[in-house]
């Protein structure tokens, strides 16, 4: 006990050392967290689930504490739902005669942010029997002015009207604009500008455009030929920030990712650089240890596989094979397993062998198993640990960059999988730095831990390069 | 001495090019996906021939069983032609055989950028773009890090010494993930320089702006190998010269009094060699892989993207050419550096005494 203490207080006598460990232990306490809180099961599964179920999030939306450092505030997404009552949303469904239904809608919210939002979307959820209800969706500025967006008929169930994406809509108001300024607008301005902006010259330029702050409605007057039917309306201003982490192009909540990248990194991390080292020092031994037919066996494989080039070689493979991410951490192992180190290890052994405490342990009748690993690995182990701690980066990183390339496992949320996503969609072009950013600052502290940690150990475990 | 001086030599050759066999024959196995890529090119041969005959007028006669069979006796005859008839396991012998004598033969869906399908062509095209940026790159990391790692040796302790000791864990990222950052500074923000790519498009037609062009194309993928490998690369040979000028008979070179340039050379860099010249030889030959990552990431038209760019599109041919040549030219290096040892260093004697 007072070993183990006396070793921790020298460790902690390197500072980078103390702070690798406490940011590994936080990471280790999000991987925990992670894992109770969002299952895997259900992660994946919210991973893959498609736009359909991110409807409600913006597409490709910054995390929300940029407003922190920015004076221009970008807009939340506001969601406006009749299903749930709040100041602000109402819903009147008035039955004139047996025959015929009034409704009526009305959302209004306030609007103060400097930017404009990224989209506007009504989503529809209708009962009726016989006849579709007919809307007409009305847009009331903070200036009082009310605009008739659409008239339409909905279908039954679910339906859904993209404000943003209406074309029609968009020529009308550009034109209505126009005129009310006296001036055209010469580019494609979108609708959500349209609807939000100040209705003055800055709109001609998309730079000046201001937001016209206050508080907005947007109302729905109806009719339905039937008594007995029911309508709700979802309001959905899309913002530009979302969450802590912000979203991607699939509208999908990229903390999923980012929490989840974590217990997975560090398990593939530590998982393969141990294992491998272990495995390869085993080798060593055995290759040292039995010599003859046995060592010249083992040196000739290590050599084919020291011919082999590793990475390219298990590129083909997961091109070839895709293989989920644990299958794929075998194949790692299995590919490694012969590898270089071997050599040095066989090296470090065959000094060992001649020791007088083998020999004696020879002379009581040790069996060759219990000399491996009772008194042989021992004592190599604490000598190989700084080097498996600064490995378990090189594996982060290797799981890492074949997601980039396309050939990570498919399914699982990872840090190299969001970076692939944002090179595929041109993130870098764009100018969307979070989506890059957040996962390789994630890589990037992971990595600079172990590797603290990891340079601290070798001096300590290392003595020849403590005393210089 | 001499005799078994050679013998030795043919042991070891014949023991390296074994090596090399079976490393070439499992990556024939793997590149064929034990068999797999032969269906595609099976079925892709038997679609052809099909289309061939029905849209061909001179068969517009026969009726749909007779087309039917021309169509299968024609595909069988094929088969026998390209020696697809035997079992896989025969193939993968004469694919063997192919790949050590090194007639690479020829791609089956990449061409060269000359339209050529020939695998050495399209090899021999890749190769002066990786071995400009990559063999480049690792010169100037080798160099880096071996005058730095001298220089701080000798200045044991000083704030620099401790700087470099500072910034090793840097090198814990990878070069492409550095140039990740460099592209989104550089490129993206700033607007400096290109995003990736050899050159623009389209090229500059004069050769001196052709260079240039290059040039410029060539500074972010170089920087990041440099910001990601140099700091190791300075820590590592820093240290090794350490635990060599600890060594007695350079603490006795100095208390005769002897020049420090001349210790330094003699007496530390001179044991020193051999380990210097191997990891100097093998990033050498490591450099014809390119690196595939940081080709992709930066888009560079080299070894690497073109060895991806096989793997993607089960291109078998490529694959196995691409690694055939990195096992013979590593074999051979391993081979070489043996010699050098017993040259370079006078303990080492050759097969042991």
């Amino acid at each position: 006990m007072s070993n183990i203490k006396q070793s921790l207080r020298t460790l902690f006598a390197y500072r980078s050392a103390l702070g690798g460990l406490i940011i590994i232990l936080i990471l280790v306490g999000v991987s925990v967290y992670t894992i109770f809180a969002i299952p895997y099961d259900e992660a994946t599964k919210l991973w893959r689930a498609g736009e359909r179920y991110w409807l409600d999030n913006p597409r490709n939306a910054m995390p929300s504490w940029v407003n922190f450092f920015s004076l221009k505030k970008m807009p939340e997404t506001i969601i406006l739902n009749t299903q749930k009552p709040r100041p602000g949303v109402s819903k009147a469904l008035i039955p004139v005669s047996d025959k015929i239904t009034r409704i009526k809608i009305e959302f209004s919210f306030n609007y103060e942010y400097d930017d404009f939002p990224s989209e506007l979307n009504l989503f529809f959820n209708s009962k009726f029997n016989v006849s579709a209800p007919q809307l007409t969706v009305h847009w009331v500025k903070p200036n009082g002015e009310d605009i008739i967006l659409k008239s339409l008929l909905i279908s039954r169930g679910e339906d859904r009207y993209y404000i943003s994406n209406d074309d029609r809509l968009a020529r009308e108001l550009k034109n209505m604009i126009s005129r009310k300024i006296n001036e055209t607008i010469g580019y494609d301005i979108p609708i959500t500008i349209l609807l939000f902006a100040s209705e003055d010259i800055s709109i001609l330029d998309p730079s000046t455009a201001r937001v016209m702050k206050g508080n907005y409605k947007l109302w729905i007057d109806g009719i339905a030929f039937e008594a007995n039917m029911d309508l709700d309306v979802k309001l959905v201003v899309y913002g530009k920030v979302y969450g802590w982490a912000g979203t991607d192009h699939l509208r999908r909540d990229l903390g999923i990712a980012l929490l989840w990248g974590t217990p997975i990194a560090l398990s593939f991390g530590v998982i393969a650089s141990l294992s491998i080292a272990l495995i390869q020092m085993f080798i060593g031994a055995v290759s040292a240890w039995f010599g003859g037919k046995i060592d010249t066996i083992i040196q000739r494989v290590t050599e084919v596989f020291m011919v082999l080039p590793f990475i390219p070689i298990l590129i083909m493979i997961s091109t070839f094979y895709k293989f989920n991410i644990w299958i794929l951490l075998v194949v790692i192992i299995l590919l490694s397993m012969f590898g270089g180190s071997v050599k040095n290890y066989r090296a470090m052994f065959l000094q060992i062998k001649e020791f007088p405490y083998i020999e004696a342990s020879r002379a009581y009748g040790a069996s060759s198993f219990r000399i491996l690993t009772h008194y042989l690995i021992p004592k190599v182990l604490p000598t190989i640990i700084p080097s498996i701690v600064l490995s378990v980066a090189d594996f982060v990183f290797l799981e890492a960059a074949l997601a980039i390339l396309g050939l990570g496992d498919p399914l699982a949320p990872t840090w190299g999988k969001i970076i692939n996503d944002a090179h595929s969609n041109g993130a870098l072009y764009k100018g969307l730095y979070y989506w890059v950013l957040e996962p390789s600052l994630m890589l990037a502290v992971t990595s600079l831990s172990f590797a603290m940690l990891g340079f601290a150990l070798d001096k300590i475990f290392n003595p020849k390069l403590r005393e210089i | 001495m001499v005799p078994r001086f050679w013998k030795y030599v043919i042991k070891r050759g014949i023991i390296l090019f074994l090596t090399v066999i079976v490393a070439t024959y499992m990556t024939v196995l793997i590149a064929n996906m034990g068999g797999y890529v032969d269906e595609i090119i099976k079925s892709g041969l038997y679609l052809s021939i099909s289309q061939s005959i029905r849209q061909n007028p001179a068969y517009k006669a026969l009726n749909e069983a007779q087309i039917r069979e021309l169509i299968n006796a024609t595909y069988t005859n094929e088969l026998k032609k390209i020696g697809f008839d035997k079992p896989f396991i025969y193939r993968s012998i004469s694919y063997l055989r192919d790949a050590l004598s090194l007639s690479l033969g020829r791609a089956l869906f990449i061409s060269s950028d000359s339209g050529s399908k020939n695998v050495r062509i399209i090899i021999l095209e890749r190769l002066p773009n990786t071995v400009l940026l990559f063999t480049t790159t690792q010169l100037l990391l080798f160099f880096i890090g071996l005058f730095t790692g001298l220089f701080l040796a000798r200045r044991y302790g000083s704030f620099l010494d401790k700087l470099s000791v500072l910034f090793a864990p840097l090198s814990s990222m990878p070069g492409w993930f550095y140039g990740i950052f460099l592209i989104l500074i550089f490129a993206s923000f700033l607007r400096l320089l290109p995003y990736g790519g050899m050159v623009d498009v389209p090229p500059p037609s004069n050769r001196f702006d052709y260079a240039l062009n290059v040039l410029r194309h060539m500074i972010l993928p170089v920087m990041s190998w440099l910001i990601a490998y140099t700091p190791i690369n300075v820590y590592v040979r820093r240290t090794f010269f350490l635990m060599f000028s600890s060594e007695d008979y350079v603490e006795l070179a100095k208390a005769k009094g002897l020049p420090e340039s001349l210790i330094q050379r003699r007496y530390i860099l001179r044991p020193t060699l051999p380990p210097i010249i191997t990891d100097f030889s093998l990033t050498l030959i490591g450099s014809w892989m390119g690196a595939i990552i940081t080709e992709t990431v930066f888009n560079w038209p080299g070894i690497g993207s073109l060895f991806y760019q096989a793997s993607v599109m089960f291109d078998s041919p490529v694959l196995i050419g691409l690694v055939v040549i990195y096992a013979y030219l590593l074999a051979l290096t391993v081979f070489a550096l043996e010699f050098v040892y017993a040259i370079l260093d006078p303990r080492i004697k050759v097969g042991g005494t």
